[in-house]
């Protein structure tokens, strides 16, 4: 798990292009699953089919993109203004090496702010050490897009930090998922998800194509367990966390009870979460077509939306085991 | 079809019959009968079959809706209240001249004004502040309450009244141009040679929401879609550089995202690439804003590849919308360059 997550994680991939990370994904299920494509918004669709001719079929979502800074404009003097793809916390974004996909490395920088000014992306530009505009845009396109370039490291015994660990993490979770699924009953369609964080756009796409009986999406969820919390009674480390609700969907609570009983015949102690904001792929599934029930199975991570997004080993082993336990 | 009018006819989102009614016979008359259908939004639907079943099926779309006004209620004084439909800034509604209700063969339009409170009437505080849409009314004239009631019952729809006209070095003065450049293109451009299946949509209720682009898209199931639109150009006053968007003038925008959807990469650097080739003016939209059809598009059914070609367009959403004729012949001859070379 812990190289999977390392390589999914080093990966570029922000919303709208995730052709690397979908390429890499495909190589590790090469063998392992029935049946690959990509649609229009490129998802990655992985099918696994079920034994039983009456067995259900199951959508799991995770999605690869990250979120970064699409670049709007280029100054005379080479500096490159920038946008928001998906959530970017400008607070988090202060001085932070970022990187293209064409290996171009930059730095982003917050310009000083005028007397009552507050701080917004507006007052951000990228240096890419270029001298002037005409040599920046030698380097890099109006729309490229770039994506903080710290790497995966370690902290502690078991713990992880990286960009994109949302939703990488959940990515390695569910490669992982599809390599060691022994044969089971039920059609399992693993969907690696495309612009989830723009509006989980990808997820509604590929729902409605699939016409699943059942979603789940696997995706990071916030930590109340840090100084100044936000009082969410959810922990690193705690195991995985069944999402109750929060604000894009209300889990169907059958299916949280049996994935909370699929965790305790497998021994996984976990945790039930109820998040006042955000949302995951769930949300759009459950209202594709005629609806269908959903829960989102949560790994929790600290620093959400930042560069150093951590994860614990035993949360992605956990999850590991509740999901199979479920699809056993 | 004149751009000229396209323009002055009347086109609230949800009341688009007028411009449906002309879009539709240009398609009959283009493609024939069986060719264009109408959905329950009331978009229209014009299919080109193609002989080639190996190209991607390709939509190319355009809203028919302006925003404007709806009547809600009048006042004892028989002065009528409304509200906007769709994105309209009360900063540039007072004094002008509408057109209340829509023209009809035996009943033309009412012509009315945006009043508010007099300037001499005004304090020093009322002159700095923006008067909300709630304390502005249209005069139509009439003598009292029920008079007005009687000739612009609630839910009556209220057009800018301005005329189209030709406006300095090439460009165009007029209202409705987002989006009605795009419906002319999209008229002149049911001609363009392809050999696949291309279709058409005329599209309702974009200002009320993108309302009517899932439908249309639905029904029409392309594998990529061009959105034809209209967009802002903010390159008016010292407007940072950084800030403006797109310049009117400097050719058609390509759009890499906004805030409904992100263009297809590969098709966002073809555009650009092939517009660059074949000398067609195209620029980068700039700032990340707003939204369009192609949002709804691009998740429709089982989804599709999407990107948007505007014609710049300064004070957009108003009486007084301006744009060049040289983009709008970009948009045109880029879409037509696009389709022949697939």
């Amino acid at each position: 798990m812990e190289e999977l997550i390392k390589t999914l994680t080093a990966a570029y991939g922000p919303s709208g292009r995730e052709g690397e990370v979908a390429d890499l994904i495909e190589g590790m299920l090469a063998g392992k699953v029935d049946s690959v494509r990509r649609d229009a918004l490129g998802n990655l669709i992985c099918e696994k089919k079920g034994t039983a001719a009456d067995g259900r079929r199951i959508m799991l979502a995770a999605h690869m993109d990250q979120i970064g800074l699409v670049v709007t404009h280029v100054e005379k003097e080479g500096f490159l203004r920038v946008s928001n793809v998906g959530g970017i916390n400008a607070a988090n974004s202060r001085t932070r090496h970022v990187r293209f996909h064409n290996g171009v490395q930059g730095v982003l920088v917050e310009q000083p702010l005028k007397p009552g000014e507050t701080s917004s992306l507006r007052s951000y530009y990228i240096d890419i050490g270029a001298k002037d505009a005409a040599q920046a845009l030698s380097m890099v396109e109006l729309g490229d897009v770039a994506v903080y370039a710290e790497g995966c490291f370690s902290i502690g015994a078991h713990r992880l930090a990286a960009p994109a660990m949302d939703d990488r993490c959940a990515c390695a979770l569910l490669v992982k998922l599809m390599q060691t699924l022994p044969a089971c009953r039920d059609t399992v369609v693993a969907v690696f998800t495309a612009q989830e964080e723009v509006g989980t756009r990808g997820a509604q796409t590929a729902a409605y194509s699939l016409e699943p009986d059942l979603g789940i999406a696997l995706d990071v969820t916030l930590c109340g367990d840090v100084p100044e919390d936000r009082k969410l009674a959810i922990a690193l480390g705690e195991g995985p966390a069944i999402k109750v609700m929060d604000a894009h969907s209300i889990s169907n609570p059958d299916l949280v009870r049996e994935l909370l009983a699929a965790a305790d015949r497998a021994g996984v102690a976990c945790q039930r979460e109820v998040l006042p904001h955000g949302g995951t792929d769930a949300g759009a599934m459950q209202r594709t077509r005629g609806g269908m029930p959903v829960c989102t199975v949560s790994i929790p991570c600290r620093n959400v939306h930042s560069s150093c997004e951590i994860v614990d080993l035993t949360d992605m082993d956990g999850a590991l085991r509740v999901l199979l336990s479920y699809l056993a | 079809m004149e751009l000229k009018t396209l323009c002055e006819t009347q086109g609230l989102p949800g009341r688009e019959e007028k411009v449906r009614a002309m879009v539709r016979e240009a398609c009959e008359q283009a493609l024939g009968k069986d060719a264009v259908s109408l959905d329950g939004l009331g978009s229209v639907i014009a299919v080109r079959r193609g002989s080639d079943p190996t190209r991607p099926r390709v939509l190319l779309a355009a809203h028919m809706d302006e925003v404007g006004l709806m009547i809600v209620s009048a006042t004892e004084e028989g002065l009528l209240r409304f509200r906007p439909l769709g994105g309209v800034d009360a900063r540039v509604l007072v004094s002008k001249r509408v057109r209340v209700g829509y023209d009809q063969a035996d009943k033309p339009s009412l012509p009315g004004v945006i009043g508010a409170m007099a300037i001499h009437q005004q304090t020093a505080e009322d002159r700095k502040a923006v008067l909300p849409v709630e304390q502005l009314y249209i005069d139509i004239g009439a003598r009292d309450k029920a008079e007005a009631e009687r000739v612009a019952p609630a839910g009556t729809p209220v057009t800018f009244d301005a005329p189209c006209v030709p406006f300095g070095d090439g460009l165009v003065l007029a209202k409705a141009l987002d989006d009605r450049v795009g419906v002319y293109n999209l008229l002149r451009l049911l001609d363009a040679p392809y050999a696949g299946d291309l279709v058409f949509a005329f599209t309702c209720q974009e200002e009320g929401g993108c309302r009517g682009a899932g439908t249309a898209a639905r029904r029409a199931q392309p594998e990529i879609a061009l959105i034809l639109e209209c967009t802002t150009a903010n390159d008016l006053g010292d407007m940072p550089e950084a800030l403006q968007v797109c310049r009117v003038g400097q050719g058609v925008c390509v759009s890499f995202m906004d805030n409904t959807s992100i263009g297809n990469a590969e098709l966002y650097r073809a555009m650009l690439a092939l517009g660059r080739d074949r000398g067609i003016p195209c620029q980068v939209k700039t700032f990340v804003a707003g939204g369009n059809d192609a949002g709804e598009i691009q998740r429709a059914g089982v989804g599709c590849r999407t990107l948007a070609l505007s014609v710049p367009c300064r004070n957009i959403h108003s009486a007084a919308g301006v744009c060049s004729l040289s983009d709008i012949r970009a948009q045109e001859d880029l879409v037509r360059a696009w389709l022949a070379g697939r």
